[in-house]
């Protein structure tokens, strides 16, 4: 019985293989136009709790200034008192907070990119930090997640 | 009895998930889509037709590429050019992966043939030089940019590999090197060179002389990784904050706007004025990071934080080349080694 054990439990572990890859960047293809996922984007990061504090349109500035771009904006968003009491314990990590999401268009369909919070944990290797960096992580993936959820519906 | 139920309820999780069809072939490709449409799709497009990355649907490169050199690829990546390694992916995930890309363009491909292709590299060098090197560069290290994207004006639908790039190396066979040079890829600016009248001699030469191509290591100290660039000033909190909107105007940048840490989050009467961040922009380089990689956004805008705490006045900027680890671009990487001396630049002047 043992032996069958452990052929289900490594037949298991490799059909879950794939969801436990981890990237340095979170990138996602929206098929939905950018108008849309932009909506849908701030609507679900305010399901998972965070408020959205800004939108810089990245694509206004470069436009005003002559350069040729599609849209192009990068979403700021946080939870107040969560970001209040880490950045004042580690003052460093201000620099790197609120967390963001970069939305752009292409051609139809639209792109999102993050870099993956966990791989904060390398920069500040504090123990107490490491359980906000995966809750980030896994907030960003379930983000992600549900905006692609969304495109298959 | 235990056992039985951890059996049974294992056996049943099995079920549920993407390999346990029992039918391989459908199974392999619904799981090569999922992984593709997860892991691929947002720089190389739904279909296949390309974007940060390279076009797969693309005929004749799918009628170039055999499956190792496919496979290849996506485990090794292409170290400092944007494509990263899965090297965590097994060889199922990574057939299914293929197999789907395969279903893009329906055309015949070859079997990779490993057969070492004689050539002089001397001679080829020369050819090289006249033929691939204003694409390809002196030394192989490929084209300017990122793949494309469309959001930005582009002169070329691809750009041209980096040959000397240890992925490439890797992946590609001397067979595949050789059949690109002679036959061209079209829809690329990859043209033919039995056409433009070399012989097969002297593409066995060029063979030899790009399998000679060695990628150039990146070395950074622990100080190119700070996470942070952080200063002390010698200042109160308002005369540092006017002494770094001084600084970054001395830089040739635009003031986006001065806000506090919390501006957002709560009302302004209640915002704390210890933690404050300067946002500005030379759109001129902006545009420039754009087009080295489109997914620069994670930087922008450019800024300082300015914190009281405990007594102390702390500057600091993120650091662009540690940031920059992420993208697996060398390209990106000397724009923000730029980018990281300005910063330096401006910090030790507002703290002077």
């Amino acid at each position: 019985m043992n032996r069958i054990i452990k052929i289900t439990l490594l037949l298991v572990l490799l059909a879950m293989s794939s969801f436990l890859h981890a990237e340095d960047l979170m990138m996602l293809r929206s098929t939905q136009p950018f108008p849309e996922t932009m909506s849908n984007l701030q609507n679900i990061i305010k399901q998972h709790g965070y408020v959205v504090s800004r939108v810089q349109r990245v694509d206004i500035g470069l436009t005003k200034m002559g350069y040729k771009t599609d849209k192009y904006r990068v979403v700021f968003f946080g939870k107040h008192e969560e970001l209040q009491k880490l950045t004042n314990k580690y003052p460093e990590l201000t620099a790197y907070l609120p967390l963001k999401i970069a939305i752009f268009s292409e051609n139809t369909e639209t792109l999102l990119v993050t870099g993956d919070p966990l791989k904060f944990a390398e920069m500040f290797p504090d123990k107490e930090l490491q359980k906000h960096f995966k809750q980030w992580s896994k907030d960003m993936t379930a983000i992600f997640h549900d905006v692609r959820k969304i495109d298959e519906d | 009895m235990k056992a039985k139920s951890l059996f049974a309820h294992l056996f049943a999780l099995l079920l549920l998930l993407p390999f346990s069809s029992g039918h391989a072939a459908e199974s392999a490709k619904s799981v090569g889509e999922q992984l593709y449409t997860q892991h691929c799709a947002a720089c190389h497009g739904t279909d296949g037709d390309g974007g940060v990355g390279i076009p797969l649907a693309l005929t004749d490169f799918q009628a170039s590429v055999s499956d190792n050199y496919l496979a290849k690829t996506i485990k090794l990546g292409r170290p400092g050019r944007i494509m990263p390694a899965f090297a965590t992916f097994t060889d199922q995930e990574i057939a299914a992966i293929v197999k789907h890309i395969r279903g893009f363009s329906n055309v015949a491909y070859p079997k990779d043939n490993r057969t070492p292709i004689k050539g002089n590299p001397t001679l080829g060098k020369k050819v090289y030089e006249q033929n691939c090197a204003s694409c390809h560069g002196q030394n192989g290290e490929g084209g300017s940019g990122t793949g494309v994207t469309f959001s930005r004006p582009r002169h070329l639908p691809i750009i041209a590999p980096a040959l000397n790039n240890s992925g490439f190396q890797a992946a590609i066979s001397d067979e595949m090197i050789k059949h690109t040079l002679m036959k061209g890829r079209k829809g690329t600016p990859m043209t033919s060179f039995l056409k433009n009248g070399l012989n097969e001699k002297d593409l066995d030469n060029v063979v030899a002389y790009i399998r000679q191509f060695k990628q150039q290591e990146q070395t950074l100290t622990a100080e190119d990784l700070a996470p942070t660039l952080t200063y002390e000033s010698p200042y109160g909190l308002q005369e540092t904050i006017d002494s770094i909107k001084r600084a970054v105007l001395g830089k040739n940048f635009r003031l986006i706007r001065v806000q506090t840490f919390d501006d957002g989050y709560v009302a302004k009467d209640k915002q704390q004025a210890n933690k404050s961040i300067i946002y500005f922009c030379n759109f001129e380089f902006l545009n420039r990071a754009l087009n080295i990689d489109p997914r620069v956004g994670m930087f922008l805008p450019c800024r300082i934080t300015v914190v009281e705490s405990k007594g102390k006045v702390l500057v600091m900027a993120i650091n662009p080349l540690r940031l920059s680890r992420l993208f697996n671009n060398n390209e990106l990487d000397k724009a923000c080694i730029e980018m990281r001396d300005l910063y330096i630049e401006i910090l030790e002047e507002a703290t002077l």
